[in-house]
């Protein structure tokens, strides 16, 4: 019952892991062939690579694991996907229902366990009560905000000697949720008023354009208003990485001219945005010249750190379908003094521009790599096309300044969590969903050994996914941080007795290669992403001293506060 | 401030935890909660007091309405409202402490409900400051034990909270 109402709600792939509680619904897995199911090395990394799928299609990705401790070995994916509002269906087996609260063997509370890293959660009580759940499951995860919904099933209810009719449920009504389906006419005319008005505006765009499917009302918008932009780290794609009005991203590594533009706005319209702390630098040295816009799907992250001026609930697309049709006469009336504003505010931009915050700062003398070399030698080799996941630390970082993104759902990253192991397993999931498409792993020696036996996986299903293991031989990032604020004191940052990686992907039967100096960088590179049919690992060994700039001053810092390079700061 | 929000919420198991587990997870205090099926029995009514300011009472407010079950709800503390708490309170009352508990007792409206030689147990309603100020009138050492209901409240007037 549970699997065909998977399969009457379209899923085409499952990823998951056996267990004795879900040996049931595996036996059902087993005797159909309409869903293809993924067998993982570790259930962290089906809710990734369920991720990673909903990431890059727009749809659920679904996860199947055990009771117990496949359960809780799901939660870290799980709450990765929640804090980027992520859609995903997590079903877990549960005990039999007479067992549960008896500390039975492989007994875990899921629905408790989970609880704050869901958007909902359900048990089910009867059997008869599933094709209804999963029809809500869907419904809730996939609606408004997205974010994950576990399912909790007990064995008994999937049982196949208890037969049921079964229904599966074309759309389901649930009086206690309705998200805003259009924002409203008031508020949106008078962000009108304000955006025919100002100054010096910020267009900010975030990860709700990208999950809001809304990236193309997004560009319309800004190419009418002529306005600057900049994307968040989960937002990067949403505007083209390579068009004029694009700078960068903003934030705690954001360019200085996004930095700087958002700082001494006068009208900043944050779409689907949540003014995160990695975001604000200090919430009351935030933009202090500016009136506030803020778009977004969810009410509670309106006026949340920062207070909106102007507050519009609504789904990203519909209101920015709204919002255009009512500037396009506004624009076209704009007065001499108007554009003659906004053509100085575009001068200072372009000062700040020319700052070139991000030019590479090497000795040409010296043959080392430096990590964002890699990263560009990456974007060479692909053309800027490719599918991008990353990991967490400076390599997440360098991809996110280094490969511009000129396509939503092309940048796949763990921005609200941070979760390391993320990337090879999201890379997995995209490949599943594209198998035709080029999909790069961007990562660290770090976090590639936090999910490093799913290579195993990826030869079982011929994922021929390219990793690029930015190998700077330790947690860069973490070691930034020991330079920058603890005097060089580099406590257990420090990645000793690596592996050979190259032996060890190719005992998986894998291809791999290493690159120690600047002249192999780009032929080896080109090679890799020239096979095909293959997974390749390039370990390529960077500068071990590298750090990521700019980087916001805290605490006590506003968002012009930076450093800009070793010692050097605004 | 002091807010008194009443909530609708599906009678269904597991949505009270998600209640009191956003208040943990977002660092909220409760000051009180109490929690009954109403008329319609598909639907528990839930007050909540807490002590917030503007903003958070706004945050409050909107991550409550965001968890599945929460139907409705709104902040009594806006408008006119009736609020009300239940105590029963049990007294040391022998010799001349009998007369006196009486007596604050009766000033208080409070009602006898369970008497022995040597104890009252009271029951009291009003509102919050009401039962505090009963508490602070009685001497503290005949205080035995004090049990309450934590508040209730509906708006005054017209005004309902109803699916
Ligand atoms: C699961 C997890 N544990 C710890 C951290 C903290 N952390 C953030 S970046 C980082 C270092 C990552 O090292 P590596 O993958 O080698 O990337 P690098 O910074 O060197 O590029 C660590 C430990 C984290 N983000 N996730
Ligand atoms: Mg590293």
């Amino acid at each position: 019952m549970l699997i065909r109402a998977l399969q009457d709600e379209g899923v085409d792939h499952v990823f998951g892991y056996p267990g004795g509680a879900v040996l049931h619904i595996y036996d059902a897995v087993f005797r159909q062939n309409r869903i293809q199911h993924v067998l993982v090395r570790h259930e962290q990394a089906a809710t990734h690579m369920a991720d990673g799928y909903a990431r890059s299609t727009g749809r659920p990705g679904v996860v199947l694991v055990t009771s117990g401790p496949g359960a809780t070995n799901a939660i870290t994916g799980i709450a990765t996907a929640y804090m980027d509002s992520i859609p995903m269906v997590v079903i877990s087996g549960q005990v039999q229902s007479h067992l549960i609260g008896t500390d039975s063997f492989q007994e875990t509370d899921m629905v408790g366990v989970s609880r704050p890293v869901v958007k909902h959660s359900y048990l089910v009580r009867t059997a008869s009560e599933i094709p209804e759940t999963i029809k809500k499951a869907f419904h809730i995860a996939t609606s408004g905000r997205p974010g994950p919904v576990v399912v909790d099933i007990p064995k008994d209810m999937t049982d196949p000697t208890n037969l049921f009719d079964y229904n599966y449920p074309e759309k389901v009504t649930m009086r206690s949720y309705s998200p805003a389906t259009r924002g409203h006419t008031g508020q949106i005319k008078k962000a009108i008023r304000l955006l025919a008005k100002c100054e010096r505006p910020m267009i900010y765009a975030g990860g709700g354009v990208v999950q809001g499917d809304a990236s193309s009302q997004l560009i319309e918008l800004t190419r009418l208003l002529g306005f600057p932009i900049t994307n968040t780290l989960m937002g990067l794609g949403a505007f083209p990485g390579t068009d004029k009005q694009f700078l960068g991203m903003l934030g705690m590594h954001g360019t200085f001219e996004a930095n700087n533009a958002m700082h001494h706005s006068d009208l900043v319209f944050a779409i689907g945005a949540r003014f995160d702390d990695r975001i604000t630098n200090t919430v009351s040295k935030f933009c202090p010249y500016a009136e506030i816009i803020h778009l977004d799907i969810d009410p509670a992250s309106i006026s949340k750190t920062v207070k909106a001026d102007v507050p519009i609930v609504g789904p990203v697309d519909t209101v920015l379908d709204e919002m255009i049709k009512l500037l396009e006469p506004e624009v076209a009336a704009r007065s001499e003094k108007q554009q003659q504003m906004l053509k100085e505010w575009w001068e200072q931009i372009e000062g700040w521009r020319k700052q070139d915050c991000l030019a590479v700062n090497r000795d040409e003398s010296e043959d080392i790599i430096k990590p964002q070399e890699a990263v560009q030698a990456v974007y060479k080799a692909t053309n800027g096309k490719a599918y991008v996941t990353s990991d967490v630390g400076q390599h997440q970082m360098f991809a996110a300044q280094y490969y511009p993104f000129d396509a939503p759902r092309k940048w796949i990253n763990s921005g609200g969590l941070g979760t390391m192991g993320f990337g090879l397993p999201a890379a997995m999931g995209v490949q599943v969903a594209f198998p035709d498409e080029q999909v790069v792993c961007i990562t660290g020696e770090g976090s590639i050994q936090m999910n490093i036996q799913e290579l195993s996986t990826c030869s079982q299903y011929g994922l021929p996914i390219k990793i690029i293991n930015v190998n700077n031989q330790s947690l860069g990032m973490v070691k930034q941080w020991q330079d920058m604020q603890y005097e060089g004191r580099h406590s257990h940052s420090y990645m000793d007795s690596l592996p050979d990686f190259v032996k060890l992907v190719e005992s998986y039967g894998h291809v791999g290669f290493r690159i120690e100096s600047r002249d192999e960088l780009e032929p080896i590179m080109a090679e890799a992403m020239a096979i095909k049919n293959k997974l390749v690992f390039v370990d390529i060994l960077v500068d071990p001293s590298e750090h990521v700039y700019p980087m916001l001053i805290a605490p006590n810092g506003s968002l012009r506060d930076m450093w800009l390079s070793k010692g050097v700061r605004t | 401030m002091r807010r008194i929000i009443s909530v609708l919420i599906e009678n269904e198991p597991g949505a009270l935890s998600r209640v009191i587990g956003l208040f943990a997870q977002r660092n909220y205090n409760i000051e009180t909660l109490t929690v009954a099926p109403t008329e319609d029995e598909s639907l528990s009514r839930l007050t909540l007091s807490i002590l917030a300011g503007n903003e958070q009472a706004e945050q409050i407010t909107k991550q409550l309405n965001k968890l599945i079950e929460v139907v409705k709800l709104i902040d009594l503390t806006e408008g006119e409202h009736i609020e009300r708490e239940l105590m029963l309170i049990k007294l040391q009352a022998a010799g001349a402490q009998r007369a006196e508990v009486k007596r604050t007792s009766d000033i208080f409206r409070g009602q006898v409900v369970d008497v022995t030689q040597s104890t009252y147990t009271i029951q009291l309603t009003g509102t919050t400051e009401k039962l505090d100020a009963f508490l602070k009138a009685l001497p503290e050492s005949s205080v035995v034990e004090v049990v309450r209901s934590g508040v209730s409240g509906l708006a005054r007037g017209e005004k309902v909270l109803t699916v």
